[in-house]
């Protein structure tokens, strides 16, 4: 039997590959990590937000040695409708920020660099193309003609793995499980953003809005990085392609609604990304997750949480990084030690614990009706004209009625009720 | 610079490329296009790398934002292959 040339091969230098092969190379293993972008963090585009209890989780400090943007302070709510918006604007004050932006061009970079620190061999530049099997076992990996082998193989080749599906674990992606999220990054200067936002230096807002996907399910999002802020909307791809209307130009129309326009004024984009995303959470993770000499990890393994407020996949992807990487450092069978790793630090519990929030969003009226209800309710509320106003409760049930029945709200009442 | 609706051509020209010339990293098949009725890619592709031209999907993989959605959506056998660009070659994103 050929010897081995690594004791791991990590596939991918996001949040999960440079996790784990930071964890293994710290032991002291032999260590590969491959990425096929130029540099890591040159294919990927995220919303932007990282709950960084994750960095911490992987060593205590990394968080505070990672070039993250913005501290997220102030957490907003948008509900959009032609011509008019509502904002919920919470913040928590004196309390410490649990997350922060970040662009992963510049984090993940930074992350890979720190995993080449420790020790190991960290190569940009390198698609792989397959996999090596001997016996059952996944025994190395294939570049052109190259093969390289190693004792485990970490697949953390993101939300397509492609390295999961040749290792047959799972198929290919289901439409209805994930989302398409397009981006675009705008660039203000710090003190525009501070004085937009109501932030200090350092400090900054996230925002996720519903009623600007014509109805789709889906919703957008806005965060303030350093001098740019990111903005994006997360479509679901067949309600998308049923409403018929290319996604650019729906995602062209929230830029320019008159709520989000205020904000970015005076700003130069610089960047449009597309990335699908994990977005049904524990039923969308694959049964199988591991097999002798092979673990999947990060988005590769679907790992995503999203409740409308709270969408996370970084800090899961990088807490299932840490969890290949222990599991490996065991020296028993990893597969189930991953399993049990991904319990342990408290990701499948957490993912288990949102199991049924995505029922939400097959509420449809939450992304055209509810909204517009909330702001020609706000609307009436706030009208002085120097008329007589209708009575108010008789107007407010008029308003109601207009966007939906009694027995549709009653129905998407207890539909909430029991995704939450 | 104000804000502006920017057209498919100028977001893509946000971005930087490489194309591998002569090397479609996603094959479509024209045929099973011409049949399929739906025709999703050229709604939900983010960057409209499916046009319809003349009633026929016209495919470019130049201004590929490598995501996965064509593939994921396709229902008619229309994306017979799907890989990423090779190395070196495709979108390079700097500050996403």
């Amino acid at each position: 039997m050929a010897e081995d040339d690594f004791d791991a091969i990590v596939v991918g230098a996001g949040p999960a590959g440079s996790a784990c092969a930071y964890t293994l190379a710290k032991a002291g293993k032999n260590v590969l990590l491959l990425e096929r972008g130029d540099s890591a963090g040159a294919k990927n585009v995220s919303g932007g937000r990282l709950y960084t209890y994750a960095l911490e989780l992987v060593e205590p400090g990394l968080a505070r040695r990672a070039p993250l943007q913005r501290r997220i302070v102030r957490e907003q709510i948008m509900l959009l409708s032609d011509g008019q918006a509502t904002t919920i604007d919470h913040a928590e004050y004196g309390k410490e920020a649990e997350s922060c932006s970040v662009i992963r061009a510049t984090l993940d970079e930074w992350f890979a660099a720190e995993v080449e620190a420790q020790g190991a061999s960290v190569v940009p530049g390198m698609r792989v193309d397959g996999l090596l099997e001997e016996n059952g076992r996944i025994v190395g990996i294939k570049v052109g003609e190259d093969e390289m082998r190693a004792g485990i193989v970490v697949a953390c080749d993101g939300v397509n793995s492609m390295l999961g599906q040749q290792a047959g674990l799972f198929g290919d992606v289901k439409a209805h499980a994930v989302g398409v999220g397009v981006k675009e990054t705008i660039e203000l200067s710090p003190a525009v953003i501070n004085q937009r936002f109501g932030v200090k230096d350092g400090e900054g807002a996230a925002r996720v809005a519903i009623g600007c996907t014509e109805g789709i399910s889906g919703g957008g999002f806005l965060y303030t990085n350093q001098d740019s802020v990111s903005l994006g909307i997360v479509f679901n791809p067949e309600q998308a392609a049923r409403n018929g209307r290319q996604i650019q130009e729906i995602f062209q129309d929230f830029k320019l609604h008159p709520a989000i326009a205020a904000l970015i004024e005076g700003g130069t984009s610089i960047e449009y990304g597309a990335h699908l995303v994990p977005e049904i959470g524990f039923h969308g993770v694959p049964r199988r997750l591991y097999r002798d000499g092979f673990l999947v990890a990060g988005d590769a393994a679907q790992f995503g949480i999203n409740t409308g407020m709270i969408i996370r996949g970084m800090d899961l992807a990088l807490v299932s990084g840490l969890a290949a990487a222990r599991a490996v450092l065991q020296g028993g069978d990893p597969g189930p030690a991953y399993m049990a790793q991904l319990e342990q630090l408290m990701l499948l519990p957490n993912l288990r614990a949102y199991a049924e929030f995505h029922g939400i969003f097959g509420i449809s009226r939450i992304f055209r009706e509810y909204p517009d209800l909330a702001n020609e309710a706000l609307r009436f509320l706030f009208t002085v004209d120097g008329k007589v106003p209708p009575p108010m409760i008789k107007q407010l049930k008029a308003i109601v009625k207009s966007k939906v029945s009694y027995a549709q709200l009653a129905r998407d009442a207890w539909k909430g009720y029991r995704s939450v | 610079m104000s804000i502006k609706r920017l057209s498919p051509e100028e977001l893509l020209a946000l971005d930087r490329f490489a194309v591998d010339e002569g090397n479609p990293h996603i094959v479509v098949d024209k045929a099973a296009c011409a049949r399929c009725e739906k025709r999703p890619c050229l709604v939900v592709c983010p960057a409209r790398c499916y046009q319809q031209k003349d009633g026929q999907v016209h495919f470019e993989y130049a201004g590929c934002l490598e995501c996965g959605t064509c593939r994921v959506m396709c229902s008619d056998q229309g994306v017979t292959q799907w890989n990423y660009p090779r190395a070196t070659f495709g979108v390079t994103y700097r500050c996403s």
